[in-house]
């Protein structure tokens, strides 16, 4: 019952979208020229492409943020049954998150957390 | 599964859809009559009463204006950006429950379009989609300030949903469920999560206010450095969802924080006053309306207090302060669930 409501729901809403971005581009007028079209920086003529280089720093958070992501993931499944799973699932979960924890201990003092 | 069955669905979802759009346009026009508030201005005061018609104005305005795109994007990108970012944020609002059942000739009408047993998961599946909205537009507009801006939104984005859902584990393990429902019918009365759960309300509104890019941490649009961030080389109605992803994201998280940490629409005394169902789902519907308000001015009120982080501190503050501390929080409830057990 429910998937069949999510698939209507996104239907509904993908219309939505679909219908202001249909009207957004053939009733408003258009007119264009090579100046008009450039990619803007502050009115100077852009220096090649944009995709370029950026910060690595941003590369080692996402990773991170895997390695966190999927084990919150493993968290989810105690965490609904918690109260049945008693002191042992408890003591267990502590053990896995004293290994989490380990693992952000370690990312913090390799400074993989500070920004620079 | 009859065809009522599924015309029902239909108005429901129509509803709630148009409902968060309307919701969205006019919390545009409080947003700024606030801000002439603090800044001791007026505010919008020109359409209308009360600047009444100016989002219907800014509405129509985006419809009408020229759209153009510069000519070194990727057009397939650069129009799938933003009408995923809006697709997202309008899915979302499907798992939440929006009042009790409605009873109609002897039958039994919830208002909630899906009553998924992982209601949780499935709201943060789709924010983490929300990731990409931004980040696709930001690349595909092939232009420095918005690359910079996208990155630095996925970055931060990220980096708040871990502790969101880790601050989201301690409300489970108490209710014992995932449902939305279920969470929220086990907050009956003045039974509020809120109560028991004051560290995880704080780390979720933290949250909150980075993953729908507000103020204090709205990096990846601040103009001061980057121009308008992801959005700079938008124009017309793809800039107009960006803007309205924005409002929708902040009603809907103002609707989940109200689901799951100020009861929904469950309301003091509400069996003792003797409404019928209809009734009762209907006055639900509104003390529901009225949580998500009062969250909804916290965030605006909170964007026209504080000043902007800097980058290093926004990081500092997501990973070194509230993913330690939510991990501390779901020890602690652990221990006081099973102490009182026995």
């Amino acid at each position: 019952m429910s998937a069949e409501s999510l698939i209507l729901f996104f239907i509904v809403g993908a219309f939505l979208v679909g219908i202001a971005l249909l009207f957004s581009s053939y009733i408003p007028p258009t007119s264009t020229n090579p100046q008009k079209a450039e990619t803007y920086e502050c009115g100077i003529p852009t220096e090649g492409l944009s995709w370029l280089q950026f910060n690595v720093g941003y590369y080692l958070f996402a990773i991170i943020f895997l390695v966190f992501d999927v084990e919150t993931v493993f968290i989810f499944p105690w965490a609904k049954v918690m109260k049945e799973a008693g002191m042992r699932g408890f003591v267990e979960i502590v053990i896995f998150f004293f290994i989490l924890g380990i693992g952000l201990l370690y990312a913090w003092k390799k400074g993989a957390l500070k920004w620079e | 599964m009859g065809s009522g069955f599924i015309i029902y669905k239909f108005i429901l979802a129509s509803l709630i859809l148009i409902i968060s759009l309307v919701v969205a346009m006019y919390s545009t026009l409080i947003e700024r009559k606030m801000a002439g508030f603090f800044q001791d201005r007026f505010g919008p005061d020109r359409a209308g009463p009360w600047g009444i018609f100016q989002p219907l104005a800014d509405g129509i305005k985006l419809f009408f204006k020229e759209e153009f795109m510069p000519n070194t994007a990727d057009k397939f990108l650069y129009i799938l950006g933003p009408s995923l970012t809006m697709l997202i944020a309008l899915l979302t609002s499907a798992a939440i429950p929006w009042g009790g059942d409605m009873v109609i000739n002897g039958k039994v009408y919830p208002l909630q379009v899906a009553d998924i047993n992982i209601g949780i998961l499935y709201i943060f599946a789709i924010v983490s989609i929300g990731v990409y909205g931004i980040m696709i537009g930001g690349w595909a507009s092939n232009n420095k300030f918005a690359l910079l801006g996208a990155i630095r939104a996925s970055s931060q984005m990220i980096s708040y949903e871990l502790a969101m859902s880790l601050a989201i584990i301690a409300v489970v393990m108490m209710t014992g469920s995932l449902s939305l429902k279920d969470i929220v019918d086990s907050q009956k009365g003045i039974n509020w999560n809120v109560w028991y759960q004051p560290a995880a309300f704080i780390i979720f509104l933290v949250c909150a206010f980075a993953e729908c890019n507000r103020s204090p941490f709205d990096l990846p649009e601040c103009e001061t450095e980057l121009v308008g961030g992801y959005h700079t080389e938008y124009s017309s109605m793809k800039l107009g969802f960006y803007l309205f992803s924005e409002y929708i994201n902040m009603f809907i998280s103002s609707a989940v924080m109200a689901t799951l940490f100020f009861g929904g629409y469950h309301f003091p005394f509400e069996d003792s006053l003797g409404l019928s169902p209809n009734a009762l789902a209907a006055v639900g519907f509104l003390v529901l309306f009225i949580k998500i308000t009062f969250l909804g001015f916290i965030f605006m009120w909170v964007r026209w207090t504080l000043p902007r982080f800097r980058y290093d501190q926004l990081m500092r503050l997501g990973w070194k302060a509230l993913i330690p501390l939510a991990i501390v929080n779901i020890i602690i409830t652990g221990v006081v669930i099973l102490i009182k057990q026995g």
